[in-house]
């Protein structure tokens, strides 16, 4: 089997037509499907939070049948999961991607529940331990994007469950959680 | 429908009349009547009348049942009738005919009848009396009697000339059988010159040509089994020559001289009649410009323009005939028999792209084309039909345009690393496999 990292590659990432954009309709709905599964769950296991669409993304091409993905084909897929609201693009050109497996609020949700399991209803954290801090470890919180996260925060503090303070400097930027 | 006093006639598929050898069609008319002086039989009501070198034909195309008078039977045509009174009623022109002592319409008939034939149409009812005349004074259907006594009377059926052929040369194998018919194209060749020296002459010496194709043709067909050693090379170009002589087939090509306003008509059957074996050949599906080709060339002399092809196969839609035009997306137009399904195509195809070697590298145009036994521009329409009713899917690439079977469909995205499938993506998973 082949593998990125220690990310297992399904089958069908050898099969060639799966980076030539299908010109019918029903057969590119399921490519785009294949695809948007395979860019999350890739995403997810390398803790990818960007996706640079002309750099050499690891997914986009394969070198052992030496296929690899059109720009186009690449802004199709990424399109197709920015209207599920599984990414964002982060500029005007599309040059840039941001991954969300996690949607923003489901980002949110998964924050006010790891805060309810560890006890921090009325407790602070600074941006960077949420990050990479012991707690966080092993949860999908570890090396998330620091401008996804502040985003995050910002909704849950919209709705009252959060308030962010500034620290001295940007690593002592921190949160407090009113759940 | 109208009593049989008149022998049938045998037609084709798609209503052409079936020619006697040697007979070519000289003038049709449509809308024709034939009477018969009796008021017994019922007469023949507005079918088309065809003029041919030995018969006059009544083909009615709904039923599609003919009836002929032999020209032999002939005795006498009256000119139509010039009077004032004439010139409301439809134009006719009145045929005396020989009859048998059993009533019916006979070379030696013992006493004579008259039939009538009424134009109901927009003819020019004296240029079909000139060319009548032409036809019964021209006689050309003693000419067929006389060849056929010659022929039974020596015991072999064989031409003169290449009698004398074969004195001056040893006929042996394959090469002998080249020559001898480089010979007779010679000659042949001699012979169109004569031919293009006025149309009334060329269409007299189109009876020639047909029978030199003729005998070359069965000459060949014979000495197949004669030559059994011929090599692979010999029995090549055996082949080439017997395609170039069946495609001068074509016996009485229709002309605008002869069908006038019927022209695509009577063209776009005779297309039908002639399109069968090429299309058997090519599988089943022939490209337009193809047809052309081919088609012109075994019409000879009398070419035919694009448009006039295009408008006959058009044409196709009105008459029941078993083959249609069809036009692809991509504008790429072909002759399709109807009995071949696309389905059937597709069938063959899936077959081939599920081959061990083609789940790994695909298969291009040039791939189906061969296992089809089509064009490869053909073969590219079918994959491109096949791929659009999901069967195959396309890999471009720097090494070319690919089409694989369609696995998109197989695979389901919550379950990508396929651990409980066993459709067309896990055979080429396990294809993949074996390839290492």
């Amino acid at each position: 089997m082949q593998r990125l990292g220690n990310f297992k590659l399904p089958q069908f990432f050898n099969f060639p037509p799966f980076f030539t954009l299908q010109p019918v309709k029903e057969t590119r709905e399921k490519q785009v499907q294949l695809w948007k599964q395979l860019l999350l769950d890739y995403c997810r296991s390398q803790k990818i939070f960007v996706i640079g669409l002309e750099e050499d993304f690891p997914l986009f091409s394969n070198p052992v049948i030496e296929r690899s993905l059109s720009h186009e084909a690449r802004e199709v897929f990424l399109s197709a999961l920015i209207s599920e609201g599984h990414a964002e693009w982060m500029d005007k050109d599309r040059r840039k991607c941001l991954m969300l497996w996690l949607r923003l609020q489901e980002w949110a949700d998964y924050i006010l529940n790891f805060v309810k399991d560890n006890g921090l209803q009325d407790g602070v954290m600074t941006i960077e331990e949420m990050r990479s801090g012991t707690e966080t470890h092993g949860t999908e919180l570890a090396g998330i994007d620091r401008g996804l996260l502040l985003r995050v925060l910002r909704l849950l503090e919209q709705k009252g469950k959060a308030t962010i303070f500034k620290g001295t400097s940007a690593d002592d930027d921190g949160v407090k959680f009113s759940v | 429908m109208a009593a049989n006093w008149l022998p049938p006639v045998s037609l084709t598929a798609s209503g052409r009349p079936v020619f006697l050898p040697g007979e070519v069609e000289r003038c049709l008319l449509p809308a024709v009547d034939l009477e018969s002086e009796n008021p017994g039989l019922a007469p023949f009501r507005s079918g088309l009348l065809v003029l041919t070198s030995h018969r006059l034909l009544w083909i009615d195309e709904q039923s599609a049942a003919g009836f002929a008078v032999p020209l032999a039977a002939v005795v006498h045509a009256y000119p139509p009738k010039k009077s004032i009174r004439s010139m409301f009623a439809s134009p006719r022109i009145r045929l005396q005919v020989s009859v048998s002592p059993d009533g019916r319409i006979a070379e030696d008939g013992v006493r004579s009848e008259v039939i009538t034939v009424v134009m109901r149409g927009k003819n020019d009812p004296d240029a079909f009396y000139c060319r009548l005349l032409e036809v019964l004074r021209s006689r050309q259907w003693e000419a067929a009697v006389v060849a056929e006594k010659r022929n039974t009377d020596s015991g072999i059926a064989e031409p003169p000339m290449a009698a004398a052929a074969r004195v001056r040369m040893p006929v042996v194998g394959v090469s002998g059988i080249l020559r001898k018919e480089q010979e007779l194209w010679e000659s042949t060749d001699k012979s169109l010159q004569e031919a293009f020296q006025d149309l009334n002459a060329l269409m007299s010496k189109a009876k020639d040509m047909v029978q030199l194709a003729e005998k070359m043709r069965l000459k060949l067909l014979s000495s197949t089994s004669a030559s059994g050693n011929a090599d692979d090379e010999e029995m090549g170009s055996k082949q080439e020559m017997q395609d170039w002589l069946l495609s001068i087939g074509i016996v009485s090509p229709v002309t605008k001289e002869s069908a006038g306003a019927l022209y695509h008509q009577q063209l776009s059957r005779e297309l039908a009649d002639f399109v069968k074996l090429p299309l058997e050949r090519a599988g089943g599906m022939i490209a337009l410009v193809d047809v052309y080709c081919l088609f012109n060339r075994a019409r000879g002399t009398a070419l035919i323009s694009p448009d006039d092809l295009l408008q006959a196969c058009t044409l196709w839609e009105k008459f029941d005939v078993p083959v249609m035009l069809r036009k692809f997306d991509s504008g790429v137009m072909v002759i399709q028999s109807k009995a071949r399904r696309d389905e059937e195509v597709f069938v063959r195809i899936a077959s081939l792209a599920q081959k061990p070697d083609a789940l790994r590298t695909g298969i291009s145009p040039s791939d189906a084309a061969l296992t089809l036994g089509i064009a490869p521009a053909l073969a590219k329409e079918h994959l491109l039909t096949a791929e659009s009713k999901g069967l195959l899917c396309r890999d471009v690439s720097p090494d070319g345009f690919r089409f694989f079977i369609n696995l998109f469909t197989d695979i389901d995205p919550s379950d990508i690393y396929m651990n409980k499938n066993n459709g067309p993506a896990h055979v080429w998973s396990s294809a993949l496999s074996l390839s290492g």
